[in-house]
């Protein structure tokens, strides 16, 4: 019943409108961790310090301080130290419990490096609770074994076992499984496993009875020159082996491509996953140049979808000219007002149909051509697809409206207009002139399978999280998201 | 982090310090001396018996250009017969020596050859050579090779594969057009180049079905 990642990525090609921002506010960061959310408010992790980059909507951040300036001398503890050295680089976060669990590079002179751990019960910098308790070392490499003790990648199995991987490109990529009761090695004695080689920024993640070993490839650090690509491998258990696409196992090189440069941004790395639950899952990265930041290296949350067993990198809405099709019923939103056909009406024709004859092109609709006895305020309803100017929506973003993981709010009008998609009491839509209020922002969420949840900032007299749902074939309105149901997915495509 | 501060610091230090006194470092584990004349392809293709030459100090850029250049800097002397075990080359002011090395892996770990000998591992290049004996011709074959990071290949003296940038040594990521292996002796070389981290190539032939050529006999 799902739609296909496939079919959205055609959609995206087609409607050809320019990326948007890799998110908003202060994001520039190296090697963050994965997005965690803690209180409402997600944070990430970098490269230098730990430096903390926070966002209580997930699209604009700002910087708050570093992790390392709250621990005393701000470097490490001695231990750590001595087993790596003093650097503090590419953390990863997790809770487990009441805990949070913190693991950060430090490097020495490389491959010589420990990874350290800091223990929390907050992120929230201002809280009293707030602190950040040296566990010391987890995991090191010695200078001289086939491994560097860096970047840290930890999972939460299913069944509460706690892992983590590690490594960069000197050697293997290593597994050794945690306490999560403690945040260190459940089994100390016994010696890592070898999952992978010569990667950075390995992480697993469990999807659907695999566990998928994401790493970046290539170099960073070199702004628009730099290759690093993200790659990924799966296995059945969480000790491998984890094998590509074409069977070679990621101990040999092995990679499935999971996201390399597009557009304006080269070089993403360091996947971390953001599970917003109900079938929408998120990843974060950064990218090592954002060329219209001037090339500086960016945070970005970006859709993950699932195509044939294997994790896809989506991409964050892009504005454009759109029709709305639902998923359940494959008729497309229009405003409810009299249509006229594409170059105008033609006779009926009866019997059966004359010979072709090619004539002249028709020219697209617009509404300039048919919306002058449109009323302002217009109910919506569902209607087949007949590329018709009531069924032609502009999507675009909403400066200073604020947003969502990876994201701005949009505005859906009808292209040519100020007709714009909103939510009215009770539950139900209507096209009204835009005023810019929360009614008429609209967030844009692609599920897993690539078709889009699509969901007003807010809905007067309703609390609830609704989003929009065809409840027949020719009516919309809004209701709860079923994750498994088509009521509430839609495609988005180019008319 | 990574291969730009790794190459920024820990990598150029090593590359271009004098050698220190220092206690010899164990032998690379991953690699041993061949014994015997010949030693069969293995079971997926893969050659295992190298001769190679000891790191030569090179920028460690990647892109084409800087690996021609590379090329030019550190030539290595035509020469019609197989280096042996132990000899010495003049390239530029430095005589680095060639190593008959057996890999017990599918790859040869050119950081563990290098480390093992207290010499650089990045900003460097290596060159590599064997021989492989086919039983008859062999057409429509094609070498194929991973390697990190950047690398220049040749079949017989004639150049076969060009592999830039910084790259993972991925098992069949450089494959050469259709060639023709000839009946007796047919001589690979090599070069690699490496800017920081890990150094490593594979090579095997492919027959005209992707599949690999296994017939083959590699003699130094």
């Amino acid at each position: 019943m799902k739609y296909t990642a496939a079919r959205w990525l055609l959609a995206g090609a087609i409607a050809g409108a320019a990326p948007l921002h890799a998110l908003e506010g202060e994001t520039g960061i190296h090697d963050p961790s994965t997005v965690i959310v803690h209180a409402g408010r997600y944070y990430t992790y970098g490269t230098g310090g730990l430096p903390i980059l926070s966002s209580d909507d997930g699209w604009t951040w700002q910087r708050q301080g570093t992790v390392m300036a709250s621990l005393p001398g701000g470097k490490p503890g001695e231990t750590t130290l001595a087993r790596g050295g003093n650097n503090s680089w590419a953390p990863d976060v997790i809770r487990v419990g009441a805990q949070y669990f913190m693991y950060y590079s430090a490097p020495g002179t490389q491959p010589k490096s420990a990874i350290g751990l800091l223990v929390g019960r907050t992120l929230d910098p201002a809280s009293p609770d707030y602190g950040w308790r040296d566990a010391g070392p987890v995991v090191w490499s010695d200078g001289i074994e086939d491994s560097n003790a860096i970047d840290p990648g930890v999972l939460l199995a299913p069944d509460g076992r706690l892992w983590l991987t590690y490594g960069s490109y000197f050697g293997f990529i290593r597994l050794v499984e945690l306490d999560p009761a403690t945040g260190l090695r459940r089994y100390p004695d016994r010696p890592p496993l070898n999952v992978a080689i010569n990667s950075e920024a390995s992480i697993p993640i469990y999807h659907d009875g695999w566990f998928y070993l994401l790493v970046t490839h290539g170099s960073c650090c070199q702004g628009a020159n730099s290759t690093y690509n993200i790659r990924v491998g799966r296995a059945r258990k969480v000790t491998g082996p984890y094998l590509d696409n074409m069977g070679i196992d990621m101990l040999e090189g092995g990679g499935k491509l999971f996201a390399a440069s597009r557009g304006r941004h080269v070089g993403p790395g360091h996947f971390g996953l953001l599970d917003l639950g109900q079938g929408v899952q998120k990843f974060s990265l950064h990218y090592e140049a954002d060329l219209d930041r001037g090339g500086i290296s960016v945070l970005d949350i970006r859709p993950l979808l699932w195509r044939d067993g294997w994790p896809i990198a989506g991409d964050n809405f892009v504005a454009g000219t759109y029709t709305i099709e639902s998923a359940r019923t494959g008729t497309v939103l229009e405003l409810a007002v009299q249509g006229f056909p594409v170059g105008g009406f033609r006779p009926r024709r009866g019997g059966p149909p004359a010979p072709p004859e090619a004539g002249p092109p028709i020219a697209d609709q617009d509404s300039a051509q048919v919306a002058g006895k449109w009323p302002a305020t217009t109910s919506v309803r569902l209607a087949p697809a007949m590329l018709q100017a009531q069924q032609k929506w502009a999507i675009a973003p909403v400066a200073n409206a604020g947003g969502y993981p990876g994201s701005p709010y949009f505005r859906i009008t009808i292209a040519g207009t100020e007709r714009s998609l909103t939510a009215i009491k009770g539950g139900e839509l209507e096209g009204r002139p835009f005023t810019g209020a929360a009614e008429q922002l609209w967030r844009i969420d692609q599920l897993t399978d690539g078709s889009y949840r699509i969901g007003p900032k807010s809905v007067p007299d309703n609390t609830d999280a609704l989003v929009l749902s065809a409840v027949g074939s020719s009516m919309p309105t809004l209701a709860k998201f079923d994750a498994a149901s088509d009521r509430q997915r839609w495609q988005l495509e180019a008319p | 982090m990574k291969p730009l501060l790794i190459a920024s610091s820990f990598a150029l230090a090593t590359a271009f310090a004098p050698a220190r006194a220092e206690a010899p470092r164990p032998a690379p584990t991953t690699l041993k001396s061949p014994t015997g004349s010949t030693q069969r392809v293995d079971a997926r293709g893969f050659i295992h018996r190298w001769l190679v030459l000891e790191p030569v100090p090179v920028p460690g850029r990647l892109t084409e250009a800087a690996v021609e250049e590379a090329l030019q800097t550190a030539p290595l002397p035509e020469q019609d017969a197989l280096p042996r075990d132990g000899e010495t080359v003049r390239l530029g002011g430095a005589t680095p020596k060639w190593h008959a090395l057996e890999t017990i892996n599918y790859n040869l770990n050119l950081y563990h050859f290098a480390w093992s000998l207290s010499q650089p591992t990045s900003n460097v290049l290596f060159w590599v050579t064997t021989t492989v004996d086919s039983p008859g011709e062999l057409r429509n074959v094609r070498l194929a090779i991973g390697s990190n990071a950047a690398s220049r290949w040749w079949l017989n003296g004639e150049p076969v594969i060009a592999l830039n940038d910084d790259r993972q040594a991925v098992i069949d990521d450089g494959v050469s057009r259709r060639i023709t292996l000839r009946k007796g002796r047919n001589v690979i070389r090599a070069a690699i180049i490496n800017g920081g981290g890990a150094t490593d190539f594979c090579a095997r032939f492919l027959d005209e079905h992707d599949q690999p050529v296994k017939g083959l006999e590699v003699a130094l």
